[in-house]
């Protein structure tokens, strides 16, 4: 692990806070492990953010928790639970929404709502159906079909699927992708309210601008956990300084050819009309670039390192031990 | 890093290239033929299954039929008569009832389909030149079966005696032989054929019902749905299969109401419990497609284990072909298939007014087999997407 995994985070909260408390977590498929030695705490009332690249073991690590998967290594406990003994416990008070639209297709918004409160024995499911129906902006769809839905409103069924039987732990897995960006500010309006009332979220994305919305992050990649805190604390940690360059887009893209790869370089990100270069040593990055700042027809400026930029680095530091 | 689009672009070939490209797919679907397990297994296991069935098991002049026979005299000329019956192949003997009762109980129940009867006094009247007559009963609801045992019973009267006795009057037959076809004494193969009808259809809609009903989930990605929810697999199972019971009674109660109306099929005993006997028929069948089913990698595997168990329950149930005629192996066989017990209660609720204590075995034996499906199932069926 990198130095950056030793970063500070937020004092360690009373255990009867902890929602989530695993240790040393390992899943393994056909021998290759795709999560490894992960330990993660959320606390409730938390937004907590979930990211990596494809192939990070998100998906793994979320499915652990509500007991989908078990762990080949580590122990720990949800809400309490133990996610090796008890998941039939955890099952009832976690809301999990899927990747992949998971809800019967051929039955209406009305039919997969119903379903869904009888099978958490919720005493009036159909009541329970109406209510969600109603707080969802769903009405008037009640009667169509889940699998017509355009996919905003597939989403908002989905998120209202997973929070009916009013779970105390939402595990959302990429529940924004392929969401207009309407639909996805009303859905972490939507999320927001819910932690408000005391609901844990824990909520992967590929967005940037969504894990600046959470509470706390971590970033996962080839299955490690490489850092996680406020998304402050994240950047800061990151020891990355970066400039932004800004000129035409011909010059540009001759610059960034020749930028890259440079020694004190280690990453050149085209933005539009400018270039986010980086470097994770300071004095290298500026003794690298001190040449082409002289020139006119570059605006150098130096900036703060977006999380992409943090996250892109890490990533690429977690490939080099990878390897 | 390596750039994703080639700065040289490859050279394309001229021309439509029809071949070409169905040379492309053909490649693509052996590739996946070959990942594909069952199907490749059906490709040899249908025709190898085929052949052995129809060239081993299979039989429509059956031999070795089974055979109760009541001696109300204890005599030699008996035991030679019983020899006889044994040296035509066609008949053998199981059973030795005391008791007339008994001896309808074994043929009501379809344990054997012939009864021999020989009276008290038979040898007696055969010294006396008297030309005695011993009474044969066929279960002839299966008209086939019994068919040609019942041509052979001729030889029986000319052998018999032939040998070992001094008897007046040789030349003329010694003793007569009475036949008795009884449930179908017409020999109508319509009625065997109605009810086997009911079982056959039944097992072929049934095991579709539910053979697709759990990989179907997890084609559509609606399980990891499920299997997050606090929800056992017993209750996922006994909850898809209840539907398709009250389905299934529908269809049976059909079929058994046309076999009525228009193939004028009687129903002789309990309609009530053969009700019964029927809905366990059918939960026993959706049992082993739901099984299938938790076994399946896909739908398409689903469907094809559903018909390599329809064929052989086809075949070696005694619906198509005279059970009894089949070899000891294909016997077992088929007494693995709930097919094979559903047509026995079936054909002897409805044409021989058989009661539930003459068919207990049956009741019982698909009762056993649903119970090993579901258990089955249900340590089959994976909780976790491990």
């Amino acid at each position: 692990m990198s130095e950056v995994s030793a970063a500070p985070t937020i004092a360690r909260p009373n255990v009867g806070d902890v929602v989530i408390d695993v240790q040393h977590l390992t899943k393994k498929f056909d021998g290759r492990a795709v999560v490894r030695d992960l330990s993660m705490q959320v606390k409730r009332g938390t937004i907590y953010g979930f990211l990596g690249p494809n192939g990070s073991g998100k998906t793994t690590t979320i499915r652990m928790l509500c007991g989908l998967l078990t762990p080949d290594e580590g122990t720990g406990t949800c809400l309490g639970y133990d996610i090796r003994t008890q998941t039939d416990k955890i099952k009832t008070q976690v809301g999990y929404m899927t990747q992949r639209f998971s809800l019967y297709q051929d039955l209406s918004v009305r039919e997969n709502l119903e379903f869904i409160g009888r099978v958490y024995g919720l005493e009036n499911p159909k009541a329970a159906a109406r209510a969600a129906i109603k707080r969802l902006g769903l009405s008037g769809r009640e009667e169509q079909l889940a699998g017509e839905l355009s996919g905003g409103w597939k989403q908002r069924l989905a998120l209202g699927a997973c929070t009916l039987p009013s779970p105390q732990l939402l595990l959302l897995d990429e529940p924004t992708a392929g969401v207009d960006p309407k639909a996805r500010r009303e859905f972490w309006n939507e999320i927001h309210a819910l932690a408000a009332d005391g609901l844990t979220v824990l909520v992967s994305t590929h967005y940037m601008d969504e894990a600046e919305r959470c509470h706390e992050i971590a970033y996962i990649a080839y299955g490690e956990l490489l850092v996680h805190g406020t998304v402050e604390h994240v950047i800061a940690a990151s020891h990355l300084t970066t400039y932004v360059v800004s000129a035409n887009s011909g010059v540009l893209n001759a610059l960034s050819q020749d930028l890259t790869g440079k020694p004190g370089i280690d990453m050149v990100a085209p933005f539009g009309t400018s270039l986010h270069v980086s470097g994770r040593d300071g004095p290298a990055l500026e003794a690298a670039i001190a040449l082409y700042r002289r020139r006119a027809d570059l605006d150098w400026k130096k900036s703060e390192p977006s999380l992409e930029d943090v996250f892109i680095d890490l990533m690429s530091k977690a490939q080099d031990n990878f390897k | 890093m390596s750039h994703i689009i080639p700065s040289e672009a490859p050279r394309r070939r001229q021309g439509n290239g029809f071949w070409r490209k169905t040379w492309a797919v053909l490649i693509k679907e052996f590739i996946q033929l070959q990942r594909d397990r069952v199907s490749f297994g059906m490709i040899v296991m249908i025709p190898l299954m085929q052949l052995l069935l129809f060239g081993y098991a299979i039989n429509t002049t059956p031999r070795n039929l089974p055979t109760a026979v009541l001696l109300q005299e204890r005599s030699d000329v008996g035991r030679s008569i019983l020899a006889a019956f044994a040296n035509t192949g066609y008949f053998r003997v199981t059973d030795l009832p005391a008791t007339e009762a008994e001896l309808d109980r074994l043929l009501a129940s379809g344990k054997v389909l012939f009864g021999v009867e020989i009276p008290a006094n038979f040898e007696r009247a055969l010294r006396r030149g008297e030309t005695p007559s011993m009474l044969v009963i066929a279960d002839a609801t299966d008209p086939v079966a019994a068919g040609s045992a019942l041509g052979a019973l001729n030889r029986v009267v000319q052998t018999a005696l032939a040998h070992d006795y001094a008897i007046p009057g040789a030349g003329t037959p010694a003793f007569e032989i009475r036949t008795h076809a009884r449930y179908n004494p017409a020999g109508k193969t319509e009625l065997n054929i109605v009810p086997g009808l009911v079982g056959t259809i039944l097992t072929m809609t049934m095991l579709i019902f539910t053979a697709l009903s759990v990989t179907r989930e997890i084609e559509r990605g609606t399980m990891e749905n499920l299997l997050a929810m606090p929800i056992t697999p017993i209750e996922i199972m006994l909850g898809k299969i209840f539907p398709y019971v009250v389905v299934g009674f529908v269809q049976a109660a059909m079929i058994i109401g046309v076999g009525i109306l228009l193939f004028n099929v009687p129903v002789l005993g309990s309609l009530f419990v053969l009700a019964g006997l029927s809905t366990l028929f059918i939960a026993t069948n959706l049992s082993i497609g739901y099984t299938f089913s938790t076994v399946a990698q896909n739908q398409l595997q689903a469907m094809q284990m559903s018909i390599m168990f329809f064929l052989p329950n086809i075949l070696l149930s005694g619906f198509m072909f005279p059970f009894a005629g089949m070899p000891v192996w294909a016997q077992w066989v088929g007494e693995m298939l709930p097919l094979t017990h559903y047509l026995r209660i079936v054909r002897s609720i409805m044409l021989k007014g058989a009661t539930l204590s003459d068919l207990h075995y049956d009741a019982a034996a698909m009762a056993g087999l649903m119970l090993v499906a579901m258990t089955i199932a249900v340590t089959r069926f994976r909780r976790t997407l491990d």
